[in-house]
């Protein structure tokens, strides 16, 4: 499942560059005996857009609060731009909000929305008034401002809510799950507007989602998270290609999960083949789980290059023979289910693109032989009980 | 120099007690009707007008549970027509201030305190009847008792209604007197007999009376007072005073000990001995402290005076639980036995 | 990544919340308002529990005689007084337990007395601070006094107070007192079946026929919530008393005694249950009488299996509810009790009948109990029925159907008679010159200022009461409902707070007033200036009818969104901006609901303020209850319509406002 995530990025992009704007440090939080975040570390430089992308429930709304101010952590420090904000009330930090639910003031008018925070700031009647305006044409609303927001749509709502948390230029923005209470197009087409408007503001953002999608198309930066501990931290295309762990390789993306035997190094068996894969140091004869996405998965045979080049096979180790099952067209791409005697009664997933099915004129019941590069197979400790 | 501030001081508080007692506001706890209650205050006025009565009326067990209640803190400055058995009650606690009103010796002794100096005066007396209503009794073709003893014939069964003296004190004046007159024995022997003609006991001492003459009873122990003013009303009732006597019990006066306002506590009890007072209380009473003041008062049966027993408020006081108790243990639990 | 993280929370310091302004000053409000529930409802209770322990007991071993011989010559002998009776036993134990108003004779121990012997006695006590009466004088101290056979009659002792549990004894031991509980269940039980049945069939009817009118049956439904208990007690009376319009009717039956009070009883909780069950039946699933229908389940057994069950919640709930109602009121049983005895009733005789405020505060506890205990099993059943609330189901579209419309419009009708009927003839009543002699109309009945009760007066300071309850009550009740939910953190002084709010429901109206009279006329308490003041009832309808008001004002606030207050921290705006610009213009519907609640409550309770009023302070509904009492029972029945109308009017009012309100403040709500 390619998307436009894949770009390349610098790799250096993973980590901050500089002093960090937001830095936390062994975040607990604890509701009674629960234990939703597990030490929690991490830092954002200003301007970035960072995304806590997790399954629901893993604690992102938790830290986001706790950031904000309001739920305080249990243990753990929190600097923002320099200063200890651990333990203060969230009037005394600085940043804007934005809610699932808007959370709009039902009884006011947009522009009183909007104003609500500016009003006892020290500015005059005109100075509000024009910054309203100001802020209505940037979230591209400029004549709503007399309306309630009952009368605007869901999407239009969520605008003014942005409007409202970026009114007083707070230095942090927080987004708790902006867009998923929006129809599916819409929700699209506001991840682009929201990231716009970031990077005109420069202004430093976190946004709580659980849609990997929307996390990787609009963050700078992605936080995976799982039952309260950071999986890993990194680009998009970090994430997506480099997953660190089986939660993050499972979670975003498409992924075949082969049972494995780790070989030697960077070697692993799977049914009865071995494969050279992307490293993993594991002791020889542990039980491992071997991870390839099906869009990584490389069909051979007559057409598979658009060039018309010859169709070498780059390393054949890692090529086997295997079986069509089942194809589905799902639109932009086929998915392929594929068995192969090698890899004993494992099935694989993959997908190939519509001119190769054409060009090579796949179909159920064919056999084709297909390769899987060595750095896209991934292998991760397999779990207790799997 | 301090001699000086001492000097001003008490210039400025003597001002303020000067104030105080020309402006002199009393609170009085009282049990006496409503419609009497402003005619009462426009009397004393119009001798006294520098003082101002501030009311405080409700029946009389609850003025006197609010008086107990009050025991350790009165907010009452005199009382001003309440039953004497219930200032006994609270004599016994020392709540009363000791005074022999100016003129004292011109009421009827019945209507003073025995201790000297008395601690209460009384103004009228309240007696016990019964309010008969003619046309139900005709209708039910019941013949006008003429005796206590009368109430008790079979022919009376479920057409008396008199009031509960755990909670009237009018119940309570005749429990009693029936044990003064017909001895202990006699008196729950009475009773007993009674009970077998009552269809219920009433909270209110006046309620029987209302309510033979609203004809929802032929016969209600009641008393003299309130059936005069129902017959006013009306009310084909006949007023009826049992011969072997009946109970009464009065309204009475008295200081509260530890009062502020002592001085115009005393002026307003002394006025209200008066030989005015009692013509003012003699509107609604036909027996008043006063000898020779009362006129007969309309509808009132006129062998009134003779019939009221020589009441023994003590024994009253004192043995007003233990009365009850018996009460209670006799007819309180008996009577339900009927529903 | 994830394995190397420990299991538990590092040994470190947890991290203190700083406080914020806005934390501060929400924390200082609920513990302002926790500190008006502690003072007008904790204290209060705990100085009536105490006073049930407060007992009274005569101590012989205070009192020492000397006799003298015929010729009236004492030998100097000392004899005690509880040695005598040790001798003797001329006093048996059991009779030394007694009431604040006990007096004990002497003459038992010198068993050859006689008042009219020659010999004459000397007492004195053995502390200074023994009292004992001289015929009604009051003596106190260690001196001998001398006195002759006749007076030492008049002799008697007082008691002294200690601690113990012995007026529960008492009470239990006394038979009409100990009736009384079994009255009172019986009568609840009654009365609760009757109501909770009739109630439902009237709520079904409206849910599930397409019949006509239902309107105006709904608003039948309600009114009876508008005027005092007692009132249908008074209107009983004028139908089936002795004299009553329809007395053929009991068949020889008095009205006065169970009958009435489980008709009345009926009268007044009808609108209760009614309530409780419609949200009950609203909430029960379409969908299953669809697949009921769809398996040919016939109409009776749908019933059984589909609507009771769903119901049932809201059944229970009703009948608790209905239960607890009658359980502690008073002014029905007063009114039209006659000889039976109720709980609440006793408390009344005890207290303002023999002044014996001990034998009333154990009454009060008696009649705790089936309260707290119909209160515990209401709430458990309140948080089953929300849930099942919460579960999103299809509402119910009636069809019509002639046979059973018309089944469902007869029955309600009868209801409805009943109900109208009631108020009917009250104000028929009200209006009658001297019922049943002289039939003339008159308007001499509402000439009250010259009756027992207060008068006009007192229907004015009703009003006064509503409203000052309604503005202050609201103010507080929404306030600290606002505190407690939104305050951050805190769980300490909200799980307090929660707790104090709940507990109104299960005080008895009279048990609370008397406690008041324990609490608030003691003269060591700074706040016994309220006593006897229009402040004091105010306060006390507050307390006694908080609860409701709370749990209106809580639904209201849980239903607006939980985001609002970190929207505006995050704007630095301060709560109280928010409270004032979004969350009291949202809420303004439920403020007003509890404005009007209060308002009509206060007009129609009697049990809270019975003990409490003064003179100055006289209340209509009370003035029923006195005029009542003192016989004037069509004035009573007057003033009664009065307290109707005015409340009548003052929903009217409160449903014009509303839309007033609703329309200006509101415009949002409409798309
Ligand atoms: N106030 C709370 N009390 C108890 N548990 C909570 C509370 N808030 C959140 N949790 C629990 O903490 C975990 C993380 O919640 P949350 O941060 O809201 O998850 P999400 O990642 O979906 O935003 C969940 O298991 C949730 O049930
Ligand atoms: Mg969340």
């Amino acid at each position: 499942m390619p998307t436009e995530a894949t770009r390349e990025l610098d790799a250096d992009e993973a980590q901050p560059q500089g002093e960090a704007y937001l830095r936390i440090d062994s975040l607990w939080k604890a509701f009674g005996e629960f234990i939703a975040l597990r030490d929690i570390s991490l830092s954002i430089s200003e301007g970035e857009f960072v995304c806590f992308l997790g399954p629901s429930g893993c604690g992102k709304t938790t830290l986001l609060r706790a950031i904000a101010g309001l739920d305080i952590q249990s243990r753990g420090s929190i600097e923002q731009a320099g200063k200890d904000i651990s333990n203060l009330p969230p009037a005394e930090r600085d940043f804007g909000i934005v809610f699932q639910s808007y959370a709009l003031f039902p009884n006011l008018t947009i522009e009183k929305n909007i104003s609500f925070g500016l009003e006892n700031a020290g500015l005059s009647k005109a100075a509000i008034s024009a910054r309203v305006t100001e802020l209505l044409e940037l979230v591209g609303l400029p004549d709503q401002g007399k309306k309630y927001p009952a009368q605007l749509s869901g999407g239009q709502q969520q605008r003014i809510a942005l409007a409202r948390a970026i009114a007083m230029s707070p230095g942090l923005l927080l987004l708790d799950e902006p867009l998923s209470a929006l129809d599916a197009k819409v929700r699209v087409h506001l991840r682009h507007e929201v990231k716009e408007l970031q990077r005109k503001l420069g202004i430093t953002t976190i946004m709580v989602t659980h849609d990997q999608e929307e996390a990787l198309s609009m963050a700078d930066r992605i936080v995976v998270m799982n039952h309260g501990v950071i999986e890993q931290i990194g680009t998009p295309t970090d994430i997506y290609r480099e997953p660190a762990t089986l939660f993050v390789a499972d979670f975003i993306g498409e992924m075949n999960k082969l049972m494995a035997i780790a070989g030697g190094p960077g070697m692993v068996t799977i049914g009865q083949k071995d494969f050279n894969s992307g490293g993993g140091d594991f002791p020889p004869g542990s039980e491992v789980i071997a991870a390839v996405r099906p869009e990584d998965i490389i069909p051979h045979g007559p057409g598979a290059r658009s060039d018309g080049a010859p169709d070498d096979i780059t390393e054949p180790g890692n090529a086997f023979e295997t079986t069509i099952k089942e194809m589905e067209f799902l639109g932009s791409f086929w998915r392929a289910r594929l068995v192969s005697a090698a890899l004993g009664d494992a099935e694989l997933i993959a997908d190939f693109s519509i001119n190769a099915v054409r060009r090579m004129q796949l179909s159920v019941n064919m056999d084709i032989v297909i390769e899987i590069p060595s750095n896209r197979l991934k292998v991760f400790t397999r779990p207790a009980g799997e | 120099m301090l001699q000086l501030k001492k000097l001003a001081l008490t210039a400025i508080a003597g001002l303020f007690v000067a104030n105080s007692v020309a402006a002199a506001e009393l609170t009085v706890y009282t049990a006496v009707e409503a419609e009497d209650l402003k005619r009462y205050a426009e009397e004393f006025n119009k001798a006294h007008p520098d003082i101002k009565i501030n009311w405080v009326r409700d029946s009389t067990g609850i003025i006197t549970a609010k008086l107990l209640a009050e025991k350790n803190n009165p907010q009452a400055d005199v009382i001003w027509g309440l039953a004497a058995t219930s200032l006994l009650l609270m004599k016994s606690e020392g709540m009363l201030e000791p005074y022999a009103p100016k003129g004292v010796e011109n009421l009827d002794k019945k209507f003073i305190d025995k201790s000297t100096p008395p601690t209460w005066t009384g103004m009228d007396a309240w007696v016990a009847s019964v309010c008969f209503n003619t046309v139900e009794a005709e209708k039910l073709g019941l013949k006008a008792p003429k005796t206590w003893k009368d109430l008790t014939k079979p022919e009376y069964k479920g057409h008396v209604i008199m009031p509960n003296p755990n909670s009237s004190g009018t119940g309570f004046l005749d429990v009693s007197s029936w044990l003064q007159m017909f001895g202990e024995e006699g008196g729950w022997q009475y009773m007993d007999a009674l009970h077998e003609n009552i269809a219920r006991y009433t909270h209110s001492g006046s309620k029987p009376c209302k309510l033979a003459a609203a004809g929802e009873i032929p016969i209600g122990v009641s008393f003299a007072f309130r059936g005069a003013k129902s017959k006013a009303d009306g009310a084909p009732l006949e007023i009826i005073v049992p011969e072997e006597g009946v109970g009464w019990d009065m309204e009475a006066t008295a200081i509260v000990a530890g009062t502020d306002n002592l001085d115009a506590a005393k002026t307003l009890v002394d006025w209200s001995i008066t030989k005015e007072a009692n013509e003012m209380y003699n509107t609604g009473y036909a027996v008043v402290a006063y000898p020779g003041v009362a006129k007969p008062v309309k509808f009132f049966p006129d062998n009134l005076l003779e019939k009221m027993i020589d009441n023994d408020f003590e024994f009253a006081a004192n043995n007003r639980k233990a009365i009850l108790e018996e009460w209670q243990k006799r007819y309180d639990s008996k009577s339900e036995a009927k529903s | 990544m994830s394995v190397t993280t420990p299991d538990s929370l590092p040994n470190e310091r947890p991290v203190k919340l700083k406080l914020g302004r806005d934390d501060l000053m929400m924390r200082g409000f609920i513990l302002v308002i926790a500190l008006y529930l502690i003072i007008t409802l904790a204290f209060p209770l705990y100085a009536m529990l105490s006073k049930a322990f407060s007992t009274f007991q005569f101590d012989l071993s205070q009192i020492e005689f000397q006799v003298s011989d015929e010729s009236g010559k004492f030998d100097g002998t000392i004899l005690s007084a509880a040695a005598l009776n040790e001798q003797l036993n001329a006093i048996p134990e059991d009779e030394m337990a007694t009431s604040s108003d006990g007096r004990l004779s002497l003459t038992p121990l010198f068993p050859d007395f006689s008042f009219r012997s020659p010999v004459l006695y000397k007492i004195r006590g053995t502390t200074e601070d023994v009292v004992y009466l001289i015929g009604s004088d009051r003596v106190s101290g260690t001196d001998w006094r001398e006195v002759d056979s006749n007076t030492f009659r008049r002799i008697v002792l007082r008691p002294v107070q200690s601690f113990g549990l012995s007026n529960f004894t008492t009470y239990f031991s006394t038979p009409s007192l100990f009736r009384s509980i079994e009255n009172s269940l019986f009568i609840s039980i009654v009365s609760t079946i009757v109501t909770v049945s009739l109630a439902f069939a009237f709520a079904y009817a409206l849910s599930r026929s397409c019949m006509r009118l239902k309107g105006v049956f709904r608003l039948i439904a309600m009114a009876p919530i508008l005027v005092p208990s007692l009132l249908p007690g008074i209107a009983l009376v004028y139908l089936f008393g002795i004299q009553g319009m329809l007395k053929e009717g009991m068949m020889g039956e008095s009205i006065y005694g169970p009958y009435g009070i489980v008709l009345g009883s009926i009268f007044f909780t009808f609108p209760h249950a009614f309530i409780i069950i419609t949200t009950a039946l609203a909430i029960s699933d379409a969908r299953l009488y669809e697949a009921a229908v769809s398996l040919r389940a016939s109409p009776w057994k749908t019933f059984w299996t589909v609507t009771i069950p769903g119901a049932r919640y809201g059944l229970i709930s009703a009948a608790f509810v209905v239960f607890n109602l009658v359980i502690t009121d008073f002014g029905l049983p007063k009114v039209i009790g006659g000889q039976y005895n109720m709980l609440a009733v006793d408390i009344y005789k005890q207290v303002i009948g023999q002044q014996n405020f001990e034998m009333g505060a154990v009454v009060s506890v008696v009649l705790l109990m089936p309260a707290f205990i119909a209160f515990a099993v209401d709430r458990q059943v309140q948080k089953k029925q929300v849930a099942l609330l919460s579960a999103r189901s299809v509402v119910f579209e009636p069809n019509p159907d002639r046979k059973f419309d018309r089944i469902c419009f007869t029955y309600c009708s009868l209801v409805a008679i009943f109900i109208v009927g009631i108020l009917g003839v009250c104000q028929f009543a009200a209006l009658i010159k001297f019922w049943p002699y002289d039939l003339s109309l008159s308007l001499k009945n509402y000439n009250f200022d010259v009756m027992d009760g207060g008068g006009w007066e007192a229907y004015g300071n009703s009003i006064k009461l509503g409203l000052l309850t309604a503005f202050f009550g609201t103010i507080v009740v929404f306030i600290g409902a606002y505190m407690v939910d939104k305050t951050r953190s805190f769980r300490a002084g909200r799980g307090l707070f929660q707790f104090l709010a709940m507990l109104p429901m299960a005080i008895p109206g009279m048990v609370l007033g008397l406690a008041y009279i324990f609490f608030f006329n003691d003269p060591n308490n700074p706040l016994n200036a309220i006593y006897g003041t229009m402040a004091i009832l105010v306060i006390v309808t507050i307390t006694h009818f908080y609860t409701v008001s709370h749990l209106t004002a809580v639904t209201a606030l849980k239903q607006m969104d939980g985001e609002f207050e970190s929207v505006a921290s995050s704007l630095k705006q301060p709560f109280y901006k928010l409270f004032t610009r979004v969350t009291v213009p949202v809420c303004m519907p439920a403020i007003l609901d509890i404005a009007i609640y209060l308002f009509v409550n206060a007009m129609t309770t009697v049990s809270a303020v019975v003990f409490l009023y003064s003179t100055d302070t006289a209340l209509a509904s009370i003035a029923v209850l006195n005029m009542d009492d003192a016989g004037d029972v069509a004035p009573a029945a007057a003033m009664g319509m009065m307290i109707f109308y005015t409340n009548a009017a003052a929903r009217i009012i409160h449903l014009a406002v509303s839309k007033g309100i609703l329309k200006r403040t509101q415009a949002w709500r409409l798309r």
